[in-house]
């Protein structure tokens, strides 16, 4: 914590990031910015740049906007021009100071959350163009310490949080003898060709929330799914990398993904409750390897509950009696309208939900994705700072009875978490999957 | 003053027509040519129908969230752009003009409702450039650049209307009002205002993304 | 690989009832059938955290607290990944490798079955071990596995320098390398991924990244002098030891041998690059456009192609034929040599090519039923569940082995009547 708080002081970065900013010259900096302008942006960014009319319509859109009293240097036009234009008009000759600001902002005060593309009337898409700026501080080598590390972890083991081949099937095993107390032939089926699905996860889940595999394995087998997962790479659907600008280790790690799919023989990859994951696969991952769609499909937790829910392969046994408020995640809600499945699940699994205010597609980002949170404590109280409207928002639904908060996003998880503790705001955090696996009939033990 | 005014009327008339339309076009066919490169799946995704569904929803006033949320400018705004486009084209004194010239001629607004729309677009601009300058958001995306845009749209319409009006020197009024026409025309391609054209495919493509793709609304 | 000729090929039809297993067990798992169809053979439970393998109803002797991977060899062997007492090793038919680790996993097989290779953890140090002997050193990390075809020789990526996570100054100075039966080469790079060894087993190659953003291959630890934007697996011409890789350089990826760019296109996509077998053909999976995959044959493209994805290209033995999935639409297609087949599947499962490449044979599923398709006839049964096809030597003959209603069958059926 009392890193945190020093090094929230504005001018100053984690001792990583400044030891890279400290090697910078003017003709690196210059070098790699024409570098990346002329041969990787195109038309999209041209538009962009020669589109927006400075309007500022797009500042209400933003929650770091919002939640810094309207301070204009946090709306999503403003961070543009503090990042982008000004690099652009000065052709690349900016000094030290502008990067580590460009650090600031790019990295932590934008979630890439695509809030804003619904407020401008030219839907301009500034995470587009914040993804630019990372990129172009990835070739100078000034990504902040905690995602670069997590992308060097991606680069070696292909999953997030540098787990290693046998700690992974251990734990997957582990978690199938767990639950094996509780349904006596239960089973994780590692490896199983021709499986109808292969289940993904992110590392985290392996590393710290094994239940979350525990649970997943209780609902696949009570709900007679024949599914297996990978047990060599392929087995993370994660990506830091993609936050971080480093574009060809996220196509590696995606490929690794869809790969394991492929070897596997199966009809479809569900992945567990997380959204950067889901754009990583079915998003940008795809796109940078040439495939327009995901080659496999990619079902996302919510939407693969709503089908169990709706098939009645798992059938609620109680409903969960506390009022119930729903977040909806950037990214596989404006990333992939799931909004309408999410409140189907709710309201199959709970008595009663009470929506946000704004909700669907203008829910406030959790203020953790796009990799913020990824970079680190010292950020973090900047990160929570920045987000008092989500607080609001989550104040506002517990007002109207909301005890529970589900979350179904392993980032907004993290985020909300450290929003209701931040601001005090009481309320319970829940994936929908442990909900289901609270709520629902489970198999008779023989 | 004849010469000048026979020049500007005449071949500076042209040129500005000129840049006005070649720009547009280079620009287009920019476009098209460099759409692939170095993203090779922008053309990929388009929908027509979630491009157009994304354009109607943006063309329709209050039918957007953040329409909604900004009465005042979207009245402003949507009353601004329409006199824009429709007083120069619907001017009597304009489609007199072109009747003489090649004999084409449309139906025209009355004068009292052309005056009333010019004063609506100088207002507009004088709307635009105070917002520019009180709102915080606003004044801290703005530069000089908007100012002088501002200038640039508002200028054709003053001097018009001070030249329609006979208000000091009719003649250099009118030979104002030609340029300050031309100079818009010429400045549209070559400036922001090329959002008259460029709003219709970045709309597009965020309308296909989210119809398409995300199975998201975009307003 | 393995001498087929042996195998009962006369025709008929054998079979194991497996009704009873269930019974027998508490839970039976995945049934597998061994490459000549006679045997077969799942884990199963006895009693809780007491495993065994069930083979033609029969268990083995020994029951283990864990068992995963069983698969059989190509040479009819039986071999599973086993622990008891916390320790973890190999068990083939039944007995296991004196050798125990912490953790095995990550099995490779040689082509003809003889020869074992695993990935093993023990002390949580990191190694490979082959045919019940490891590596005399081990690596603090260890990601990324060969084993030669002829099953002789054994590789992986390794850490050898240390760097905590968090120390990304010390592992952009390079941490890892390539190590082939635990010799480790002496340069060291950011990241090393998929190895190959050469068919003679003199050489090992490895993608690897100089620093963040410098990819290339290098070959016994000597990086092409040529950087690119990224690279792809690389493979061994199968006679003159040349090696070749997909590289991305000016945003395309184009074919390089050697550090030379051999084909005179860049694609959106190109990787999966396969040498016949007599080397004298290179094909591979591409994308030409975004969003549009086919089979590149010596950089001339099949006039087919696919939306979603090609996969599983592979040449005949004979090196006169290549196949490849295509699928669009999400169904499934087959294409030999630029032709793809009418029939479209919900799934089909890699190819087999008889050994005089005439016929070509593959397992496929339409709306929960397997059946074969031959040379683009369908078989006319559709089964619960059907294993790879097996050709006989001469391709007149196809072992098909599947489950219908619990019995397994064990069919020699003659190739001309089901493709006509
Ligand atoms: C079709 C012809 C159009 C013309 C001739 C035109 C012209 C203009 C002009 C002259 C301005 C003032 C520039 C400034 O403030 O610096 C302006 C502003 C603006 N236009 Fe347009 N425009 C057109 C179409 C559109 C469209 C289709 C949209 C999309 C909804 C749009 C949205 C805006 C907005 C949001 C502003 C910002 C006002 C401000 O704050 O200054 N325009 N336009
Ligand atoms: S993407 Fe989200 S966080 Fe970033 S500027 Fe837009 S609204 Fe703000
Ligand atoms: S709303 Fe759009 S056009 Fe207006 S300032 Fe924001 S990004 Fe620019």
């Amino acid at each position: 914590m009392s890193e945190a708080q020093n090094l929230d002081n504005k001018n100053q970065l984690d001792t990583a990031t400044e030891a890279g900013i400290s090697r910078l010259t003017p003709e690196k900096i210059k070098k790699v910015v024409d570098c990346v302008i002329k041969r990787e942006t195109g038309v999209r960014f041209e538009t962009y740049m020669q589109t927006c009319i400075h309007c500022g319509l797009c500042s209400e859109a933003c929650h770091f906007y919002l939640s810094h009293d309207n301070d204009p240097h946090y709306s999503p036009a403003g961070k543009i021009k503090q990042t982008i234009w000004e690099l652009i008009k000065r052709k690349g000759n900016v000094d030290r100071d502008f990067i580590r600001r460009a650090v600031r902002i790019a990295h932590t005060e934008c979630n890439l959350c695509k809030r804003c593309a619904l407020y401008c009337p030219f839907g301009i898409d500034i995470a587009y163009m914040m993804l630019v700026m990372r990129r172009i501080l990835h070739k100078l080598a000034v990504t902040p310490l905690y995602i670069q590390d997590t992308a060097h972890s991606h680069s070696v083991t292909m999953n997030q949080m540098w787990v290693k081949g046998d700690e992974w099937v251990d734990t997957v095993q582990w978690q199938e003898e767990e639950a094996q107390d509780e349904i006596y032939n239960l089973r994780i089926p590692l490896e199983k060709h021709g499986s109808e699905i292969m289940y993904s996860v992110i590392a985290p889940e392996p590393k710290f929330q094994a239940q979350l595999i525990y649970q997943a394995a209780i609902i696949m087998n009570t709900a007679g799914i024949d599914w297996t997962m990978p047990a060599g790479v392929g087995w993370d659907n994660s990506d830091m990398a993609m936050y971080t600008g480093d574009n060809e280790i996220m196509g590696r790690v995606k490929r690794a993904h869809f790969e394991a799919a492929s070897r596997l023989k199966v009809k479809k990859i569900v992945m567990g409750e997380c959204g950067h994951a889901y754009r990583s696969v079915a998003d940008m991952g795809n796109r940078w390897l040439g495939w327009s769609m995901p080659p496999v499909p990619v079902v996302h937790a919510i939407e693969f509950y709503y089908d169990l829910l709706k098939s009645g392969k798992i059938k609620i046994a109680k409903k969960y009696e506390k009022p119930v408020t729903l977040h909806d995640p950037c990214n596989v809600v404006r990333g992939a309208g799931l909004h309408e499945k999410a409140r189907y699940v709710a309201n199959q699994l709970c008595d009663k939900v009470v929506e946000m205010i704004p909700n669907r597609e203008h829910n406030y980002c959790c203020g953790a994705g796009g990799g913020v949170i990824n970079c680190g404590p010292a950020f973090k109280l900047s990160r929570t700072e920045g987000n008092s409207v989500k607080a609001e928002q989550l104040f506002n639904a517990k007002s109207r009875g909301a005890m529970t908060l589900i979350a179904p996003c392993h980032n907004c998880h993290s985020g909300l978490h450290d929003i209701v503790h931040h601001y005090e705001v009481g309320l319970e955090l829940k994936f929908f999957s442990d909900i289901i696996y609270e709520c629902m009939e489970k198999p008779e033990d023989k | 003053m004849n010469v000048i005014y026979q020049f500007v009327a005449g071949p500076l008339a042209w040129a500005a027509f000129i840049l006005f339309l070649s720009g547009i076009f280079l620009r287009m066919i920019q476009l098209f040519v460099k759409v692939n490169q170095p993203e090779k799946f922008l053309l990929h995704y388009f929908s027509l129908r979630y491009g157009l569904r994304s354009i109607i929803r943006w063309l329709t006033p209050f039918a957007t969230t953040n329409w909604r949320k900004h009465p005042v400018f979207t009245v402003v705004t949507f009353i601004f752009h329409g006199c824009l486009l429709i007083t120069p084209v619907f001017l009597s004194g304009h489609v007199v003009l072109i009747d003489e010239a090649w004999s084409l001629s449309w139906w025209t607004l009355p004068d009292g409702l052309a005056d009333l729309m010019t004063l609506i677009v100088i207002g507009s601009c004088v709307f635009f450039g105070i917002r520019r300058i009180v709102r915080p958001e606003v004044r801290f995306v703005t530069d000089a650049s908007d100012f002088i845009l501002l200038v640039i749209v508002a200028a054709p319409f003053i001097t018009g209307f001070l030249a329609y009006n006979q208000w000091f020197g009719a003649t250099w009024m009118t030979i104002a009002h030609m340029l300050s026409g031309q100079i818009l025309l010429a400045a549209i391609p070559f400036t922001r205002l090329n959002h008259i054209i460029l709003f219709f495919f970045s709309r597009a493509y965020m309308g296909s993304e989210f119809g398409k793709v995300r199975h998201a609304r975009d307003w | 690989m393995t001498d087929k000729s042996a195998w009962d090929w006369d025709k008929g039809d054998k079979t194991i009832d497996t009704t009873g297993w269930s019974a027998q067990y508490k839970w039976v798992e995945e049934l597998h059938a061994a490459p000549d169809g006679q045997t077969l053979a799942a884990v199963v439970n006895v009693d809780q955290g007491e495993f065994t393998v069930c083979v033609n109803a029969t268990s083995w002797e020994k029951t283990f607290d864990k068992i995963w991977h069983l698969r059989f060899l190509n040479d009819g062997r039986l071999t599973a990944l086993v622990s008891a007492m916390g320790q973890w090793t190999v068990a083939v038919d039944g007995s296991c490798w004196d050798n125990t680790f912490g953790f095995v996993w990550n099995p490779l097989f040689s082509n003809n079955g003889k020869h074992i290779a695993v990935a093993v953890q023990r002390d949580m140090r990191y190694c490979m071990a082959l045919n019940d002997e490891s590596w005399k050193t081990d690596f603090a990390n260890m990601t990324y596995f060969a084993l030669s075809p002829d099953g002789s020789k054994t590789a992986a990526c390794v850490q050898v320098k240390d760097a905590d996570s968090g120390q990304i100054q010390k592992f952009q100075k390079g941490t890892f390398t390539a190590a082939i039966d635990g010799k480790p080469w002496e340069q060291t790079f950011v990241n090393v991924w998929h190895l190959a060894i050469s068919p003679d087993n003199r050489h090992l190659a490895a993608e690897v990244r100089l620093n963040l953003y410098d990819y290339t291959i290098a070959v016994d630890a000597k990086p092409w002098e040529q950087i690119y934007q990224s690279v792809w697996e690389p493979v061994f011409h199968p006679a003159d030891g040349s090696v070749t890789a997909p590289v991305k350089s000016d945003g395309k990826w184009h074919m390089a041998r050697d550090g030379k760019i051999i084909w005179n296109r860049g694609f959106v996509q190109l990787w999966r690059q396969r040498f016949s077998p007599d080397g004298s053909k290179l094909a591979a999976i591409v994308a030409p456009k975004f969003g549009r995959w086919t089979v590149a044959v010596d950089q001339e493209l099949w006039a087919v192609s696919a939306k979603q994805m090609v996969t599983d290209l592979a040449f005949s033995p004979d090196s006169s034929k290549i196949a490849a999935l295509f699928k669009s639409g999400g169904y499934w297609k087959i294409a030999v040599d630029g032709d793809l087949w009418s029939r479209k599947f919900d799934r089909v499962f890699t190819p087999v090519f008889s050994s005089d490449g005439r016929s070509l044979a593959a397992k496929v599923e339409t709306k929960g039923k397997y059946t074969l398709v031959v040379n683009g006839k369908l078989w006319q049964q559709s089964c619960d569940m059907i294993w790879d096809p097996v050709f006989s030597p001469d391709g007149d003959k196809i072992l098909i082995r599947f489950m219908k209603d619990g019995i397994y069958h064990r069919r020699i059926e003659l190739t001309s009547n089901i493709s006509g």
